[in-house]
């Protein structure tokens, strides 16, 4: 007989009840990180054992939604990886210049800072006019904040930056107003993006796009998981859409490698085949 | 005791100590190394190509879901952090900077300690950085072997008195005596020969 670490069977039962009473799914994460994540809220709470926040979490509703917000990764930035978006202008923006509307979906936008750094991309080569992008994620608050396209400056000149770097051909200080320490992004840049509340583990295809943005969110999940979201990702496209993964993800673990050709390998860029 | 894992994590200084480790380690040591080295968050990994040069180990950036084996010096890709899942495989992930850094290397060995228990080896080297400390802290804990850079030889003391400061590892040595120790573990009979 295999003993299982108590902790382990504490997790697993938490994670069950949180998926019975509130539906969010997180059974088929990266058990390490949702250990290290738990066990940070159980410090900052005082608690002993993992199981002690299982009550908490079922008749607590205010507890759950913390829990919520930790095992949720918003960390994000502007223009994440320059050579991504280099690559982006030069080997996906011709393909998409080619079609009459562009349809885009940003998989686990968290906050946004992607998806206006998108906007503003498709500004710059004269594409945002005829473009929606679908910006969603399952955490309402992120995605609250992300619609408001206020952000603080703190970040800014790394993300000035970030934008010089991946070949923005303006300044990047064009694309918003400083108001004390925030600073709020153009209001033409949020005209056609569409936030929406969507669940990658729970959810189903909702358009067909041309274009699927989903970086640094499939680290996150288990083997099982990632091929049912690749699955989901390869009916959304279009025959010829393109698929950007994040810099350490790749199809390699999924039923789907042989249904895409590669762009650009190293920027994990990915093309649907016809 | 079979030690199955070493964990290393190293900050300031790190490349000449890696230099050392590496060029030191024979071709058919037995035992999987995993490292974290704190850097610029901009880098573009040829570093790890240029140690590979130097290394009779294979020198490779650790991949999402890879199956941690031996014969392998796994490094921690630049503004990610590296954990061990339980069925030794390892996972990425883009979560808040810990100790000002990503990778973090408290966040690494303390779910390796978690993965791998009393066969694990942690060791900290040169750095100017408490990271480390509690991670070395939690491999204890679990029974894992720890070792500490002697700070008087480290490039920079920092991160090993830090670590000294925390718990009592089982071995403080310069570089070259904590290859010659690895050694021993990896192959115990080699003493006799």
């Amino acid at each position: 007989m295999i003993h299982k670490d108590t902790s382990d069977i504490e997790i697993s039962l938490l994670l069950e009840a949180i998926f019975q009473k509130y539906g969010y799914d997180f059974r088929q994460y990266s058990q390490a990180h949702i250990r290290r994540r738990l066990m940070n809220r159980m410090k900052m709470t005082g608690f002993e054992y993992i199981s002690q926040m299982q009550s908490e979490v079922l008749n607590d509703e205010l507890f759950a939604s913390k829990l919520l917000q930790d095992l949720s990764i918003t960390v994000t930035e502007m223009f994440r990886d320059p050579a991504f978006y280099k690559s982006l202008r030069e080997k996906v923006i011709p393909i998409l210049k080619t079609y009459p509307f562009i349809k885009i979906w940003h998989a686990g936008c968290a906050t946004g800072e992607e998806a206006y750094s998108m906007a503003i991309l498709l500004q710059e080569e004269g594409l945002y006019d005829r473009t929606t992008i679908y910006a969603t994620d399952f955490n309402q608050l992120a995605l609250n904040q992300a619609k408001e396209g206020i952000f603080s400056n703190k970040m800014i000149k790394e993300y000035s930056v970030n934008y010089q770097l991946s070949g923005g051909k303006d300044s990047f200080s064009s694309y918003y107003t400083s108001n004390y320490d925030n600073v709020i992004m153009n209001q033409s840049l949020k005209k056609n993006i569409v936030w929406a509340n969507h669940n990658l583990v729970t959810d189903s295809v909702f358009a067909e796009v041309n274009l699927i943005l989903c970086r640094n969110v499939l680290i996150y999940f288990d083997k099982d998981l990632q091929n049912k979201v690749q699955e989901l990702f390869n009916n959304s496209l279009i025959n010829g859409g393109v698929l950007c993964l994040g810099s350490k993800e790749s199809l390699c673990y999924t039923d789907f490698q042989e249904e895409y050709i590669e762009l650009d390998k190293y920027q994990r860029i990915y093309k649907k085949r016809y | 005791m079979k030690h199955e894992a070493i964990v290393i994590g190293v900050s300031s200084g790190g490349m000449s100590a890696m230099k050392v480790l590496f060029s030191l380690l024979p071709k058919d040591f037995n035992i999987p190394i995993i490292i974290v080295q704190h850097l610029n968050a901009r880098s573009d990994g040829q570093w790890i190509q240029l140690l590979n040069n130097e290394s009779n180990l294979h020198v490779k950036e650790a991949d999402e879901k890879e199956a941690i084996v031996a014969g392998n010096i796994y490094i921690a890709p630049p503004n990610y952090h590296l954990m061990i899942e339980k069925d030794k495989t390892f996972s990425l992930t883009i979560d808040e900077r810990f100790n000002y850094a990503r990778p973090s290397i408290d966040v690494l060995f303390e779910s390796a300690a978690e993965a791998y228990k009393n066969t694990l080896i942690g060791i900290v080297l040169t750095g100017a950085n408490h990271d480390g400390a509690n991670g070395i802290k939690r491999i204890k804990e679990y029974g894992g072997l720890a070792i500490v850079q002697d700070p008087k030889t480290a490039e920079c003391a920092y991160m090993p008195a830090s670590a000294i400061a925390a718990i009592t590892p089982d071995y403080i040595l310069p570089l070259k005596n904590i290859v010659a120790l690895l050694l021993k573990i990896d192959n115990p009979k080699s003493e006799s020969e």
